[in-house]
């Protein structure tokens, strides 16, 4: 047990349902009052292999993952020989009879005797969940949702049937386990992981057309919104590549439906004709990145922020861009609310960079809040009717945006040079003020970028620097510093593209060492502040193991 | 009703003679006979000679990326329902670089009218092999003669029961403006594959050689557009004769007719349900 908190972890291979045994605890821990913060770890098969789904859980805020196994439940044999140096002391381990458990402090579950076979996931549940003294029929509740089955149903029964033998088989063992109190049990919180708070927070901002191909592991993300997608008006369709899937929402937001495409490395880098193409028909869209390690297929459902400078670089030709990069599951819903507006506001392609760390982790969250929210509004404004001017020069360079369709005005977009009617144009010298108008965009996107957030002393000896989804681990590793008395702050960047020093070089300056952290092996954000802000790094530590970043890293780097 | 002048007159980049002017001429008839103004219709394009068709008419347009043509128009109109999209693209746009989007439209069948100017050579890029080149055309980047068996866009089309086929010529302008009508009036995915001489680079499929082989389906030869079987015979028909006409016809339910949504208009002009969000919200509680 570290900090007050608990790390549990169910183990097992795919197929085996550990996912699902995994979600119906979160989300019986977070309606017992506890904060969640999941971490999954799965193989890029559909069956078999060894895949973990771990819950850190505390009555306190949780930022971060962290190491060590307080509570194992092994599915399998080799979730016990992979994880069982990872116990801490005073822990358990869930196991079946017969399983192998050396010096672990093992409770080995007669699951046979306690339930038909087809319930052993229901028998690991009710017993995790009783050693955490969770209560039966909260437990009960939740399964049930989540089997999506009504009481009576036969299934249900006797998954009931199961549980109740479970926590009666487990109140009769003895072991060392301490969960730590619940915070204020009966407070609604959601439970909500980072793809989809990316997908509500685009619906929150209007989204109305998403299109995608299935890529690991942003697809959650596509998922979310066709979930929604008849309440809240959302066109969708799963297109034939990655290519259709952009130009079809670029279509689509030409016509004025605020617009979402979801992808991953290789996705994105299919996509990258289509964002030039957003670029210089100056047509709003959202991309959504989540990032998994490369190059080419590369670690399909592992973590990594690698692809920073590509979602920064992607796309020929120059055009501007803003990139947000949240750091939590919170931010992910900011993120896609933001991306939407920022997106329609400099008619350009807006980023939103997540990772399958972010992507899958689960979290409690305080219900969020709708009011003061107010939809994208596309269109309006210019000339009317023949004096219309698609590409007008205006000083921000956001020309008045019409909608084709929609009244006397002909909208007329082009992927060649044009001059301001839309018109493909030669005019070498019309050339050089096009794109001098859409280059001027950046001012705005500069003045309207996200303050990076700093927090801890401003002189501090260490500084330490996160972007996107490493703002928790670094934020950990930073107050366990502190509280071995050394003199450390963070800075954490939730947007990435473009900066803007004036909000930061002054504080950086103050800094004894910066050190900046993020999950790629060539310091991708330490170069960016380089060149952009000429703030050299002391340190840079980066991850590309394919696993998120955690305090416990986080520190053995800064000791080494 | 609405005038053709309506459509404007505007210069061009195209060779003099070349059959993009007869299909500019008979898309402009077509429209105004569907009684549509300009600003009640969309031209997408992707790249190349044909591509370039919007810039030559009053119209929305939106002249996108090579090949791409079909998913952008397809976007357009499921964002707005009321448009009537039609995209109009080269042999070599939508048939090779938009390959795959070619075949997923035949599937999907949204409600857009496919004008492919099929002209069997890259014009844009002076003079290369397309994917309707006929075997044994030399040309600079086959100078040992296309290898390559043809594409068949309209018997692929006919195979995936497409709604509406139909094979247009260039040289016969009120014929293919008749064609383009019955395609704009199509609920769902329509393809017109126009015979299209090239004067510059196709010296072996010219005016002359396909005036020899087109006859009139409905004129010249009895046809049945419903009927599948006959369809699929006539579509394998490109030799010593060709048809030109409609091919075939279906009612399958456009891909548009499973979003209710889109009943309510265009979908900027759709407000966003607070209410239905928030319980949206709740339902992670």
């Amino acid at each position: 047990m570290s900090h007050d908190s608990m790390n549990l972890m169910i183990g097992g291979e795919a197929g085996q349902g550990l996912v699902t045994v995994g979600q119906v605890l979160a989300k019986a821990l977070v309606k017992s009052g506890y904060h969640i913060l999941v971490t999954q770890d799965y193989m890029s098969r559909v069956r078999g292999g060894h895949n973990t789904f771990t819950i850190r859980f505390s009555s306190q805020k949780l930022d971060s993952p962290c190491e060590g196994v307080d509570l194992l439940v092994a599915l399998n044999q080799q979730t016990l020989d992979l994880h069982a140096g990872e116990l801490n002391p005073d822990s358990a381990v869930v196991a079946e009879t017969g399983f192998t458990c050396g010096q672990a402090p093992c409770l080995n579950v007669p699951y046979e005797e306690l339930a038909d076979k087809r319930y052993l996931n229901t028998v690991a549940l009710g017993v995790a969940a009783s050693l955490l003294g969770l209560e039966r029929e909260l437990v009960a509740q939740t399964l049930e949702a989540a089997i999506g089955k009504k009481k009576g149903d036969k299934v249900v029964e006797e998954n009931n049937q199961a549980l109740e033998k479970a926590f009666a088989w487990a109140q009769g063992q003895t072991h060392t386990l301490k969960p730590p109190a619940p915070a204020q049990a009966g407070e609604k919180r959601m439970m909500l992981g980072g793809n989809q708070a990316i997908a509500l927070g685009a619906l929150a901002a209007g989204l109305k057309f998403l299109a995608f191909y299935p890529m690991t592991p942003s697809t959650a993300i596509a998922l979310t919104v066709i979930s929604h997608a008849e309440q809240m008006g959302v066109v969708y369709e799963q297109a034939e590549d990655e290519i259709a899937a952009i130009n079809m929402a670029l279509g689509a937001s030409y016509a004025g439906a605020p617009a979402m495409v979801c992808t991953s490395g290789g996705g994105y880098a299919l996509m990258t004709e289509g964002v030039s193409l957003a670029g210089m028909t100056e047509t709003p869209l959202v991309i959504a990145v989540a990032m998994r390690p490369g190059p080419a297929t590369g670690l399909p459902t592992r973590t990594e922020q690698g692809d920073l400078l590509f979602a920064l670089h992607g796309g020929h030709g120059e055009f501007p861009r803003a990139i947000l990069a949240p750091g939590s599951v919170k931010q992910c819903f900011a993120a896609g609310y933001q991306a939407l507006h920022l997106a329609e506001k400099y008619q350009t392609p807006v980023f939103i960079l997540t990772d399958q760390f972010l992507a899958d982790s689960l979290r409690a969250l305080e219900p969020l809040d709708l009011s003061g929210l107010s939809p994208v509004r596309p269109g309006g404004g210019g000339a009317e009717g023949e004096d219309y001017r698609r590409y007008e020069i205006t000083e921000g360079g956001v020309s008045p945006r019409r909608l084709p369709g929609l009244g006397p005005e002909l909208v007329v977009a082009d992927s060649d040079e044009h001059d301001q009617e839309g018109h493909i144009t030669e005019d070498l010298e019309l050339r050089v003020r096009m794109q001098d108008k859409r280059m001027a965009k950046m001012k705005g996107l500069v003045a309207d970028t996200q303050a990076p957030e700093f927090s801890g002393p401003e002189d501090a000896d260490t500084l330490l620097v996160s972007w996107g989804s490493s703002q928790g681990p670094v934020a950990e590793a930073a107050r366990r510093l502190a509280e071995e008395g050394q003199s450390v702050a963070t800075c954490h960047f939730g947007q990435v593209w473009p900066l803007a020093p004036a909000q930061f070089a002054q504080r950086f300056k103050k800094a004894g060492q910066v050190v900046v952290i993020e999950g790629n092996a060539t310091g991708q954000f330490a170069g960016l502040l380089k060149k952009e802000a000429g703030i050299a790094a002391q340190r840079f530590i980066g991850r590309y193991d394919g696993l998120n970043l955690t305090p416990e890293y986080i520190l053995r780097q800064l000791a080494s | 009703m609405v005038d053709i002048k309506q459509y404007g007159e505007v210069e061009t980049a195209w060779c003099p003679g070349c059959g993009n002017f007869s299909i500019r001429k008979a898309l402009i008839q077509a429209l105004a006979d569907s009684d549509l103004e300009p600003h009640q219709i969309l031209l997408v394009s992707g790249i190349g000679q044909a591509a370039k068709t919007p810039h030559y008419l009053r119209c929305n347009c939106f002249n996108g990326l090579h090949g791409r043509s079909m998913p952008a128009a397809t976007g357009a109109r499921l964002a707005n329902s009321g448009l009537k999209v039609i995209a109009t693209s080269g042999d070599g746009c939508n048939y090779g670089e938009g390959g795959n989007h070619f075949l997923a439209a035949l599937r999907r069948n949204v409600n857009v009218t496919m004008l492919a100017h099929d002209n069997q050579i890259y014009g844009l890029t002076k003079g290369q092999a397309s994917p309707t080149s006929l075997e044994g055309m030399h040309t600079k980047a086959q100078p040992t003669g296309v290898h390559s068996y043809p594409f068949n866009p309209v018997a692929v089309a006919v195979s995936m029961h497409v709604g509406f086929v139909a094979r247009g010529f260039a040289g016969e302008v009120e014929h293919l403006a008749g064609l383009i009508k019955q395609a704009l009036a199509h609920p769902g995915l329509s393809l017109v594959d126009i015979l299209q001489p090239c004067v510059s680079f196709n010296k072996l499929n010219t005016y002359q050689w396909y005036k020899e082989r087109v006859y009139k389906l409905g004129e010249e030869a009895e046809h049945d557009p419903a009927d599948w079987d006959a369809a699929i015979r006539l579509s394998y028909e490109f030799g010593e004769r060709i048809p030109i006409g409609v091919i075939y016809t279906n009612d399958r339910p456009a891909f548009d007719s499973y979003f209710p949504v889109l009943d309510k208009g265009p979908l900027a002009t759709q407000e966003v349900d607070y209410g239905a969000m928030q319980k949206v919200l709740d339902s992670y509680c």
